[in-house]
Formats: structure tokens, sequence, C-alpha cells
């Protein structure tokens, strides 16, 4: 029940989250505008879900634009907006994760993997001993290029 | 009455998927000829029946039959007849029986094509196929039965949500299954060939065209769903990094691997465990896609609605399949003995760099996917890996992938000079980094990474020709002939990679150039963005058969001339309500002008948002991918690829 | 390598995706919580004067609940009834109408019964945001002016019981 309590909720809102509408009081200013749009892509919007609120025209998503462009014009920097939207709704707006504690793990996830990768990959073929020098063909090597030069003239 | 046959026919499917399963592989195991020998006419018959469940199914949304719960919720008198076709799968209940028909259509298809195969193994691999078909039929007859009735019934149905009412996304759920189950079949041969215990050059010869078809499919479906993203939602993105595309990504990436692999396992009788592996992995992903998807445990815009229950069973489903055969793999890999050695730098060793970085991007797409998951159910802590950190994690593993691409296919298999061939590709690389250098004075420069990219698209499309160039001896007597007389899997392999060069130019072009405009216009009113003049000349309203729309006349110029008129529309739908936006776009090989009319600003309606995009060689990048999947076509019209080619190998 | 790693793995993310069965991914927590309440003050409903504030809740001596909700919510209205029952079991509750006309609050209140001590009008949704909300309805227990608790969605009978009951006590 409650989960469709929830969804009818977030559904009503997302409705009006896919009608397209530009704000009213935008910065006059571009240099400033354009800021704040940055600023806004970074912002994960609360009740679409995985959109920034640039994208989205739900109506928090508007409200909290316009939150950004006060604050900006009250002289906020970029990273004082969105310590004021991580104090109010968590890490979870950030669509870029801190690079802090846990999620170290995680920004480093991709060079770790690799690094992994390269070392079983190393362990493996160690094992079964890398070609250095030129060495004439076994005799297996032999019958199989006979068998793909015939192949060779089925074609 | 067509309902209840169609009902009665998936229980039929579910029963013949059990046997097929089952019976057969006794009989193989204890070698009996005549157990084997229902191998095939199972998976026939089990095609035959789930294929009139399927279109049963598809009759009830087409005749309207609301007393079908499914119908009822998915449908809509009002609907044109193709939206009320797709609706068979665009719904969890319809999708699940689309996935156990795709599943069974393979099934027959391997049936039928690899009846040559040694009986043993064929009858194997169909019960594996089967197997996997049966839980799937539990899992539809059990939790998920689209042939439910309800009564009273509804007089009219509550419709599809309009976003799905479009020609692109009615066909991309189809293509993707298609590449999702496609995999299937390779993941039957691989652990056929586990419980078989060998793997040799006839095995990949048999896994190859499967994993190209599936490839195929996964790339045109993955491309149709990002141009439909683009053109539908309104803002010119085309990719997200949402779970559900990454869950249909991660098959992809894993997929390209084990066509790359399996080559080698093919042409050099080496890395074997590590085929049989990814042949299972990208499989694994499928069925994981399958179940973020419908379990909600990942929020996405694209979810189904979820239910806890239904995630509980595929859960265990999952578990039961992919846990399984992750440990026939742990147990039985030791068997499969290495075979054609090869030097650290070579064709092969290539390829398994093209392996680990493919692997190690599905594995980073995945844990970014599950890290929220992860961390809230470890601490309780919410966060949101959002496409900042793909971004970043994925394209520091494609500058590598990208760099040996353009050297691998130059490189010989069992050992190569690399001195020798990086001094053939030296101007290959001056010449990538000279036309990057120049591109970026002609555009007035840009951030560092769009030169990157940039850089590397250009030094993987010379490359590629270059290879193409060398290997048909370009304008050397007769070069004509070797074009049209190459074999098709290399010209597949030339296409493929040409296709990715020119998609990843088309991606440096629109992620890193893109421009945007938004404003409120009144009639007559210009705006300009990358040199065009847009001008909003009047708004009608129409009509259409489920939906009332705005349409806005545009003019658009460039340098005083006009070129053209793009009509965009903002349609409201009726059932649901919902709006959506028809943007309209001007495609020219430089850049997309994208425009899309928004609500009315005013009472009056003579105010209007409008929103302008200038998206540089987004052409490219749908260009690209399409000759990518031309390549895989190419590729599987080999001679050498027929799925009933002789099996030299299993005597 | 050793062969049973990736079934190790994949063990793994099964946990990982069963416990995450249970959990709800859009529900996200309140930062503010045993943090003071956000400085606000909203005009009463039916009054122009700001009456209903921060200061109205930091001098509350008992444990109450505040509740955000909006007539235009139609999952408030499935709750509504519990709140009239927690009324009249003796529980205090505000309430703030969010993003809603003083017209339609009426009507709502009037409609629907009224269970709150004060209603604040919250127009434009910026004591929402101040409180971090993000859906309607949203609920939050507050003592002494420090939030302790908040509830996403309608307050069902048995969450009540599950998960209000044990702070409302503990905090009394």
């Amino acid at each position: 029940m409650r989960i469709i309590a929830t969804f009818i909720c977030f559904f009503a809102m997302s409705l009006a989250a896919l009608a397209v509408g530009v704000d009213e009081g935008r910065l006059t200013d571009p240099a400033q505008e354009a800021r704040a749009q940055d600023i806004m892509k970074q912002l994960r919007c609360l009740v679409c879900q995985n959109e920034s609120i640039v994208d989205s025209n739900a109506a928090l998503a508007k409200d909290l634009r316009m939150i950004v462009r006060e604050r900006i014009t009250l002289g906020d920097s970029d990273q004082q907006v969105l310590d004021f939207m991580t104090s109010r709704y968590g890490d979870w707006v950030l669509l870029k994760p801190p690079f802090e504690g846990a999620t170290i793990v995680l920004w480093f996830s991709p060079l770790i993997l690799l690094l992994v990768g390269f070392y079983v990959v190393y362990r493996n073929l160690k094992k079964q001993k890398f070609i250095t020098t030129a060495e004439p063909l076994s005799r297996d090597e032999q019958a199989r290029l006979k068998e793909l030069l015939t192949e060779a003239d089925d074609c | 009455m067509i309902v209840e046959l169609g009902h009665f026919a998936l229980i039929l499917a579910c029963l013949l998927s059990f046997i097929q399963g089952t019976f057969p592989l006794y009989g193989a195991l204890k070698n009996r000829g005549r157990l084997m020998s229902l191998s095939a006419p199972a998976a026939y018959g089990q095609f035959f029946f789930v294929a009139i469940s399927f279109f049963a199914l598809m009759y009830a949304f087409i005749v309207s039959d609301f007393s079908v719960v499914n119908v009822a919720k998915n449908s809509h008198t009002l609907k044109p007849l193709l939206y009320k076709i797709s609706a068979t799968w665009g719904s969890h209940e319809g999708s699940i029986l689309f996935w156990a028909f795709v599943l069974a259509l393979y099934g027959a298809m391997v049936a039928y094509f690899g009846r040559r195969l040694p009986k043993s193994f064929h009858v194997t691999v169909l019960a594996v196929q089967a197997m996997v078909g049966f839980g799937f039929y539990l899992f539809l007859l059990l939790t998920s039965n689209p042939f439910e009735r309800v009564f009273p019934f509804p007089m009219e149905g509550n419709g599809l949500n309009p976003l799905l009412q479009d020609p692109g996304l009615a066909f991309h759920p189809p293509l993707l299954y298609m590449g999702y189950v496609g995999l299937s079949v390779t993941f039957s041969f691989a652990v056929g060939a586990l419980i078989a215990g060998r793997v040799d050059a006839a095995w990949a010869r048999w896994v190859r065209p499967w994993t190209l078809l599936a490839w195929c499919f996964l790339t045109a479906g993955l491309s149709l769903g990002s141009w439909w993203a683009y053109y539908e939602l309104g803002w010119g993105g085309w990719w997200f990094w949402d779970p559900v595309e990454n869950a249909a990504f991660m098959p992809w990436l894993v997929a390209t691997g084990l066509l790359h692999s399996a080559i080698v396992v093919e042409k050099r009788d080496t890395l074997k465990a590590w085929t049989i592996l990814l042949a299972i992995i990208a499989f694994s992903f499928s069925l994981l896609g399958t179940f973020i998807v419908r379990s909600g445990v990942l929020t996405s815009v694209h979810a189904f609605a979820t239910d806890p229950e239904r995630g509980v069973f595929i859960l265990a489903f999952l578990f039961l399949v992919i846990g399984g055969s992750l440990l026939l793999f742990a147990m039985r890999a030791d068997r499969l003995q290495p075979g054609g050695l090869f030097a650290p730098v070579s064709r092969e060793s290539m390829l398994v760099i093209n392996n680990l970085l493919l692997s190690v991007a599905a594995l980073v797409v995945l844990f970014g996917t599950l890290y929220p998951l992860l961390r809230d159910a470890l601490t309780g802590d919410k966060i949101t890996v959002g496409p900042p950190f793909f971004n970043m994690a994925f394209g520091f593993l494609m500058i590598p992938l990208l760099l040996v691409m353009g050297l691998g296919p130059s490189t010989n298999w069992k050992r190569a000079d690399l001195v020798g061939l990086l001094g053939r590709l030296k101007f290959i690389m001056l010449a990538a980094l000279l036309a990057t250098i120049v591109i970026f004075y002609i555009v007035d420069g840009g951030e560092i990474m769009a030169a990157v990219w940039l850089g590397l698209g250009l030094w993987l499309l010379l490359s590629t020709l270059f290879e193409w160039a060398e290997r048909v001896k370009l304008f050397k007597s007769g070069f004509m002939a070797r074009i049209i007389r190459q074999p098709r899997a290399s010209m597949g392999m030339s296409f493929g990679h040409l296709g990715l060069a020119i998609a990843v130019i088309g991606i440096s072009g629109t992620s890193y150039w893109n421009l945007e405009h938004q404003d409120i216009m009144r009639y007559g009113d210009s705006a300009s963005i990358g040199g065009y003049d847009v001008t909003l000349r009047d708004t009608d309203g129409i009509a259409g058969p489920n939906y009332t729309a705005v349409k806005a006349t545009f003019d658009v110029s460039r340098d005083g001339s006009t070129i053209t008129t793009l009509e965009p529309e903002a349609r409201v739908y009726m059932t649901p309500p919902m709006p959506t936006t028809e943007a309209a776009i001007l495609s020219t090989l430089s850049a997309d002008l994208f425009v899309v009319i928004g609500e009315a600003n005013n009472k009056e309606h003579t105010e209007w948002a409008v929103r302008l995009y200038y998206k540089p060689l987004q052409l490219w990048l749908w260009a690209g991918v399409a000759i990518m999947v031309l390549g895989g076509l190419i590729s599987l019209s080999d001679r050498r690829f027929r799925m009933g080619a002789p099996t030299r190998g299993y005597k | 390598m050793n062969k049973f790693i990736p079934f190790a793995i994949f063990c793994a993310i099964s946990l990982a995706l069963y416990v995450g069965l249970s959990l709800n991914p859009s529900n996200i927590p309140s930062e503010l919580i045993n943090d003071p309440v956000p400085e606000f003050a909203l005009t009463e409903v039916g009054s122009d004067t700001a009456s209903f504030s921060s200061e109205t809740l930091a001098t509350e001596e008992d444990v109450i609940i505040m509740n955000f909700f909006a007539s235009w919510c139609a999952p408030c209205y499935v709750e509504h009834p519990f709140l009239m029952e927690l009324k009249n079991r003796g529980y205090k509750i505000y309430g703030v109408a969010y993003k809603d006309r003083a017209r339609n609050i009426t009507r709502f209140l009037e409609e629907q019964g009224n269970p709150y001590t004060q209603v604040g009008a919250d127009e434009n949704g910026r004591v929402g945001i101040e409180f971090g909300v993000y859906g309607m309805p949203e609920t939050y227990i507050i003592k002494n002016g420090i939030i302790k608790y908040k509830h996403i969605g309608p307050i069902l009978e048995m969450q009540f019981e599950d998960e209000f009951i044990p702070i409302l006590e503990s905090a009394r």
C-alpha cells in the first residue's frame, strides 16, 4: 500500500517533469547564469530519479534551480551552493560522488581492477611460458597449417 | 478462448522445456540414444507452444481484450495498432514472455543448425538452454502470468506510457532482447563444453557466429534506445549512465570481449578457460540486467513497476543459473589445456589487452551501478553515482583500448615486432595528431579531453584504413579483386573498427562542443545558435489519434538565407495524461540543430518556452554505430561462420 | 588464478542484491536528524502574522509531530484519517501546507478534519526545502526544537507502531 501510495505521489510529480519550460528569473549576467547551469548539472533531481535538476521540469527541481541562482547572486562560491544542497538533502543529491572516505575505493576502482587484471594475466601467461625464441612449427601445428590451407581452398 | 489457449500453450512449453532439460541430458551422460533423440523435437515443440502463447497475448492486445489484466493495464482502444502490438512486450509480464519466446527460438535454431554436432554435445547444449527456459516459464506461471483475467473487466484500458509510443522504442526492446537472449546460446555452449570437458577450434568456430549475432542485436538495440532518448526526451542527451542502460551495456562490453577472445581460441587454440568464463559472464550480465530492471533495487527512469516477491524469485533463479555455472567452471576449467603459445608482443597479446580492458570496464560499470546499493546495505548512507564518475572511469579505460585497437589488427599472430610495427604506423600517429591540431585551430579550441577523444578517434580511423590498405595491397596490381575477395570476417572487422572510430569522433564533437540556448520567444522572435538563426513563425493546435499537440513552425536560416523550416511538437497524451516533446532536428554531417517547443508562457499563448541545442557531429555517432552493426553482419555472412558449418573438431 | 574467485564475487553480489531487495532506494534519509529545526517563520493559514516559527517548536515542551502535506497530494488523503486518530490519541501535530493556496487548505481541512495545532502556509515551498522535503507527505518527530526522526510517504497504522512509537517514547 505504501509502495503504491508513494508511487502515486512520485508519478504525479514526474508528470510535470516531462513538460519543457524555460525558467523565468534566469540571471541576466551570462557568466553567472552559465555558472548556475553548471552547478545545476551536478545536482540530482530528487523526484524524477537519475536526472540532473537542469533537465527536469518538476516543481521541486524548479525551486532548487531558483535557489542555486539566488545563492550565486548573493555571492556564494560553487562549493558553497553545493554544500547548502548537501546540508539539506545529503550526498545523495550530488551526481558526482564526493572524493572522500569510502568513495575513494569507488574512484580508484578502475585503476585497482586494471592492476589486478594485469597481475592475473601476467601470472597466467607466465605459467604457460611466453615464447621468446623462434621455434619451428611443431608437428601438430604443421598438421593444423595443412588443414587450414586445404580449408581455404574449400571456401 | 484464444487467451486460454495461450495460457495452456505456455504450460505445455514449460513441461516440454523440463523434458528437454532432463531426460536427453541423462541420456547423453549414460549414452542412451533414444533419450537423446527426444532433445531436438522437444526444442521445436517448446518453440511452437511458446510462439502460440506469445501470439495469443499479442492477439489479446490487438483486439483490446481488457478482461486480461495485462492488456487492461497497458493498452487502450485508441492506441495505434503498432503500439498495441508493441505493448505486448512493453509490460513486465509480456516482456518476460517475449524473453522466453526468444529463448525458445534460439533453442530451436540450435536444434536445427546444430544437428551435425556430435550428438551428446548437441543434446547437452539444448538441455542447458531448456533449463534456463524452464526457469523463465516458472517465473511467468508463478509470479507474472500475462494471461491472468479480471472480472468484472474494465471498459477501457489504462494506456501505454506515451513515451513508449514511438517507432524507435517499439523496436528497441525486441532487438535488445534478441541480443540479451542470444548470449544464452553462447552460455549453453560454454556450459556444454564444461560438461563435456573439452574446447577446441571447432567449438570456437561454433560459438563465434552466435556471439556475433547476439552482438549485432545488442549493438542495434542499444543504439536504437540511445537514439530514441536523443530525439524523444527533449534535451538532446543520448546516454545517461542510468542503471538500466548500464545493465544493457555490461553484456555488450563482455560480448565484445568474447567476440575477440573466441578468435584466439579458434585461430590459436588458447585462452580457452577465459573464453568460457566470458561466455558465462556475458549471459550472467543479461540475467542481472533483467533482475535490476524488475526488482526495484536500483532507481531508474526505465524501471517496470516493481515487486519484491518477483525480485526474490529472479534472484534465486539467478543464483542457480549463474552460481551453478560459475561453480561448474571452477571445478572443470582446469581440464581445458591451454594450447598455442605466444610472445608478449603478438596479436594474441593485443587481444588479451582488449579483453582485459573490456572486462575491467564492465566490472567498473557494475561496481559503479551497484555501489549506492552496497553502501546503503553496509552503512545506510545514500549516495549517488552519476555520469561524472562513469565518464571518468570509463574514459580512463577506453583511452588505452582505442590506442591498442589501432595497433592490434596490424600485429602478427604468435610473435610480432613492436618496433617495426610502430615504425610502420608512426606516420598514422603523426597524421592523427596533426589533424587534431588543425581541427582544434579551426573550431577555436576546446577542452583538453575533447582533443584526446578526437585524436583517438582519428588515430583509430586512420590506422584501420591503413591496415586495410596494407592487407589488400592497395594500388598494386589486382587490388580491386583483392578488396572484393577479402574474407568477410576481416572485412567485418575493418567495418566494426571503422564504425567505432567514427562514433568516437562523433562523441567528442557532441559532448564537448555542444551549445544550448533556452528562451521565451514571441512570434517573429529570433535566436541564434551555432551559426543558425531560428525564428518562431507560428504555432498551431493539432490532434492526433490519442493526443493533442501544439505544433510550432520555426524558420531556420544561415547567413541570411532560409534553409528549412522545423516543426517540433509538444504533445499531451490522453491515457495516461502525460506531456511529451517531439523535437525537430536538422541533421547535417557537421552538426545537428535540435529544436524543442515547450509550454506557453502566458495565458494568451503568444509566448513560448523554446530550447535550442547545437550538437556537432551527432550524426557521426549514429552513423558509427550503424557501421559497427554492418560490420557485424558482414562478418556473420562469412561462409566459414555458417551456423551449420561442418564440425571437424568433434569426431 | 584460483578458479573459484568468479563464483565468490558472484556470491557477494547476490548477497548485496538480496539485502538490496528490502531497501528502498528512493527513500532519502534526513540530514538533519539530531539537529535543531532550520529557522523559519510561516504565517498561519487564515492569518497574516508570522505566528508559526522555529521558535514555536523550540519552546514546545511535548514531543511533537510535524507533518508536511498538501491538498493536491493524493497520498495525503490516504494518510489524513490516521492523523485525525493520532490527534484523538493525544499527540500534538503541527502542519505545514506545502505549496498550496490558503483557500484549498481551508477546504481540505474542513472536509477532512483538522488534526493540527497550528498550520503554517509554505506557499513557495522554501521551508520545505530547508527541511529537506522532497515528496508529499513527509513527517518529522521533533523534541525541544531538535529533529529526531523523519518519515517519507503517508503514515500507516503499522508503521506508526513500529517506527514512531519507539522514538516518541524514548524522546519523552
